[in-house]
């Protein structure tokens, strides 16, 4: 039987909706402060060099300039120094090393020193005269390239060369499973570099007092996130810092590491003023972490019956200059859709010469669910099945165990693939020649961490919401949504408002699909605390034991008020009522994503059209409707650019050949038809309303959709992704 | 550093003076000097149309022009385009449509879409979509920004007959 809501499933208009239609709402980079100074930074031109020398005298001799900084100016720490700032561990050298180079350069890109000065003009020319002596090193770009013996090596300290790391999942006998099947298909598929390519460039201002506090304001998509790892990469103790999150054009996963914020903070200190430091767009793709590259080998046998019978995996992810590539997660989702026996997945986490890599939307399981769902449709063909039937026969469901460990609760497999079929997207008939058909499924775990929320009533009737999770796309409103909800009052009702880290309990990061489900779960237990306390007045009013409320309205003992009448007596009952609540929740649900999506291939250019598109995904509960519809449309945007044309082009030396948005080239209002959009809603038992997190699956069906779009078109079965026109033409 | 140069100019149909160097462009001398930071920089390199502006009656990517060549010219920004507290009807419809995640290219869309609606009053998905197809977005997949653009257009000029 489904709930009844008032306030959820509506399409309130966002709170912060005028402010950003208007302009007046403050992104990072609008940051204006009295004597704020600018900076730049340097990067390196090689993309593994070691660092001979850096003179920066002829910088800080230029007029207008107040202070340069190098590796070299961050306090010393013991080479093996270990932080875990909740995400767990990371050597800080590593993180330091990515913010500013020491001893070697790592990939073209990589930055090397910065300045501040009176404006970013003279800051960026004071650049230029940093003056660095390279020995260049022979470079590795790809996983296979640099898993082969001989390789350059990037980290002296890894035990297996490049590999920073070796994941195995097994399961069952794989053997005995294979030797069952009928049908065994197997296809290696490599993906190249994307990047999230949010509109809005990083940014931070710092300002680290006299009094040793360090004031961060920054885009990013978790405050606490970019206090802790400011605060470690600087050795100060995290209440040192105090992060004020300004609006966020975008992040996708890539605003979750700091690039600017240590080095803004070490400017400051020279300075002793606010510096501000904004990328610019090449800055963005050359310096910050793209998502990986990959190859990607798996194997499915199938029998008569059309039953998996055993599955094989084989990644190799590109980390970059760093460790910490997707392939875990990429590994976890290979075959996360189905139930299956006998599963052997093996993951390499292999570091090159590029950008260290970092989340980007449900980040590395795009990559793998590229090879699975185009081998199940290869083994459909075989087999005479429709391809949403073969993955019928075989969907996860409630109980079955993942190769990685985990048994799923509630899951909405089997509900996802039956919207899909009974869709009118997939009943109707293509439309001309040259054209094909694809679909593919994916999951995403979604995440749960810790959230904070603070409910104040206002004698008006109102309340106020303190939080302290970044809004990427609507969560002020998402959050208001359940907080309305549970107090009976209109979504309108509820004022949320971002603030700092001094402000509000911990919250993690704006990411993993989790602010909805937890973030909203701290303002629902921090609503249901209100109820109580307000419950408690009334019957004190009232002189009862017993206070009901329903629908907004207190009653008890033949007397009733509405939530605005009682709010306006508290005064006089008690004082202000105020609740907070940080949970650290448990019961995540994951989400299962699927993708029809029409193509037409042109046979001469190599062209495809994307004629038409149904995202479909279990959102659990959709607390606002619209801004669900949003999250998968633009999933399918991002996956549809990935597979189709998005790619980072990198020469013999390692340097990106089109760091900018003309050469990069993303989806265009021109290149996408209107994306349907089918919201299965199959509650999630670990939130009271049910919520799973909408954010990323959505982007893993994409890639293999358009594949098997392609191969009914052209009869191709491609193995590289993007599937630009040279690929399709086999140039 | 080269000497500053007085430019005096219309912005959002107010007379505005500023003092800027010869290189810098409009975009930062709105955003730097005069504070008007709704137009936003997503490039620098006149490919992604956050920074679109009207200028005279044309549109442009104001990270490609000069501050010094708005002399004497008059402009509307994302600033200008309310009419007092209340919205312009493709603001509204932006938000009644949900065209809107991050909202970091809102301002250039508005922009661009409130010239393709004094052009085009009732224009077809495929204008709609060729002329906003100089302005990224990488939020919505631009469905919803679309709707919003031709439920504005019926908004301020009726129906198409």
């Amino acid at each position: 039987m489904s709930t009844t809501y008032n306030v959820i499933g509506t399409r309130p208009i966002r709170h912060d909706g005028a402010d950003k239609v208007t302009g007046r709402a403050l992104y990072g980079a609008d940051l204006q402060l009295a004597r704020m100074i600018h900076g730049a930074i340097l990067r390196s031109p090689h993309a593994h060099a070691r660092i001979l020398r850096i003179d920066t005298s002829k910088a800080e001799a230029l007029p207008g300039v107040f202070a340069v900084v190098t590796a070299a100016d961050f306090p010393p720490a013991p080479a093996d120094k270990i932080v875990d700032f909740g995400e767990g561990d990371t050597l800080l050298s590593s993180l330091r090393g990515n913010i500013l180079a020491s001893g070697k350069v790592l990939y073209s890109g990589h930055a090397v020193a910065a300045v501040a000065a009176v404006n970013a003009h003279v800051a960026a020319e004071a650049a230029a005269l940093i003056e660095v002596d390279y020995e260049p090193l022979p470079c590795v770009l790809t996983a296979p390239e640099a898993m082969a013996p001989g390789a350059p090596i990037l980290h002296d300290d890894l035990p297996n060369g490049n590999v920073a790391e070796l994941i195995r999942y097994e399961m069952g006998d794989l053997a005995a499973g294979f030797a069952e099947a009928t049908v065994i298909v197997e296809r290696e598929l490599d993906t190249a570099t994307v990047h999230q390519g949010y509109i809005e460039p990083q940014n931070a201002t710092a300002f680290w007092s006299s009094d040793g506090r360090i004031h961060i304001w920054c885009s990013t998509q978790g405050s606490f996130v970019a206090r802790d790892a400011s605060a470690a990469v600087l050795d100060v103790p995290v209440s040192q810092v105090k992060v004020t999150p300004m609006e966020i054009g975008g992040g996708f996963g890539g605003k979750i590491n700091v690039y600017l914020e240590p080095v803004a903070a070490l400017l400051s200190k020279k300075v002793g003023r606010p510096v501000k430091l904004v990328m610019s767009r090449r800055d963005v793709f050359t310096g910050t972490g793209p998502t990986p590259g990959s190859r990607v080998r798996v194997k499915i046998g199938v029998n008569d019956a059309g039953k998996i019978t055993a599955a094989q995996a084989w990644l190799a992810y590109e980390a970059g200059a760093y460790p910490g590539a997707m392939v875990g997660p990429g590994a976890m989702t290979v075959f996360a859709c189905y139930e299956i026996e006998n599963v052997l997945i093996e993951g390499f986490d292999v570091v090159v010469n590029k950008p260290s890599t970092s989340a980007y939307r449900a980040p590395g399981a795009p990559n793998s669910a590229l090879a699975t769902e185009t081998v199940l449709d290869e083994i459909a063909e075989k087999l005479g099945l429709d391809p949403l039937d073969l993955r019928l026969r075989n969907a996860a469901k409630e109980g079955t165990r993942r190769a990685d460990g985990p048994r799923y609760k509630r899951i909405g497999c089997i509900e996802v693939l039956e919207a899909m079929k009974a869709s009118p997207h997939y009943n109707a008939p293509l439309p001309g020649p040259n054209c094909g058909r694809g679909v593919a499924i994916g999951f995403w775990f979604n995440a749960g961490l810790p959230s904070s929320a603070t409910l104040s009533v206002n004698a008006d009737g109102t309340v106020n919401l303190i939080e302290g999770s970044t809004d990427i796309g609507g969560s002020r409103t998402s959050l208001s949504m359940q907080a309305a909800e549970v107090l009976g009052l209109r979504a309108e009702d509820i004022h949320p408002t971002i603030v700092d880290t001094d402000s509000v309990g911990y919250t993690g990061v704006t990411g993993g699909s989790r602010t909805t489900f937890s973030t909203g779960l701290a303002v629902h237990d921090a609503a249901q605390m209100v109820v109580e306390q307000m419950k408690a007045r009334a019957a004190r009013l009232w002189a009862v034991d017993e206070v009901a409320f329903s629908n907004g309205t207190f009653s008890g003992n033949g007397q009733s008020l509405t939530f605005a009448e009682l709010a306006a007596q508290l005064g006089a009952t008690g004082g202000p009522v105020s609740c907070s609540a940080t949970v650290n929740p448990k019961g995540v649900g994951g989400s299962i994503a699927g993708l029809i999506i029409d193509v037409q291939v042109d046979p001469e250019t190599g062209k495809t059209d994307v004629l038409r598109a149904t995202s479909v995904q279990d959102a659990g509960k959709a607390i606002h409707p619209a801004y669900v519809e949003g999250q998968m449309q633009g999933g399918t945007a991002q996956g549809i650019g990935w597979a189709l044309n998005e790619e980072y082009f990198m020469d013999a030396a390692g340097d990106m050949r089109n760091g900018s948005y003309l050469d990069y080239r993303m989806p265009t209002a021109l290149d996408l038809p209107m994306i349907e959009t089918i919201i299965v809603e199959v509650p999630n038992p670990g939130h009271p309303f049910g919520v799973r997190g909408v954010g990323e699956a959505n982007i893993v069906p994409p890639l293999a959709a358009v594949a098997n779009a392609l191969y009914r078109a052209t009869g191709k079965r491609l193995n590289r992704v993007p599937m630009n026109p040279a690929t399709i033409l086999g140039l | 550093m080269s000497a500053k140069v007085q430019v005096q100019t219309t912005i959002n149909n107010e007379p505005v003076q500023f003092l800027c160097e010869p290189r810098q462009s409009l975009l930062e001398c709105l955003r730097d000097i005069v504070g008007l930071t709704g137009t936003k920089e997503g490039c620098g390199d006149g490919n992604c149309g956050s920074c679109t502006v009207k200028l005279g009656d044309r549109i442009v990517t104001s990270c490609l022009v000069l501050g010094v060549e708005a002399a004497g010219e008059s402009i509307t920004t994302v600033e200008g385009l309310a009419h007092g507290s209340t919205l312009h009807p493709l603001q509204k419809a932006f938000l009644d449509h949900a065209a809107l995640q991050c909202g970091i290219c809102t301002p250039g869309f508005l922009i661009a879409a409130d010239a393709l609606l004094q052009k085009h009053p009732h224009p077809t998905e495929e204008q709609t979509r060729f002329w906003l197809s100089n302005n990224l977005c990488r939020c919505t997949g631009y469905d919803k920004i679309i709707r919003a653009v031709q439920a504005a257009a019926i908004e301020i000029n009726g129906a198409a007959q």
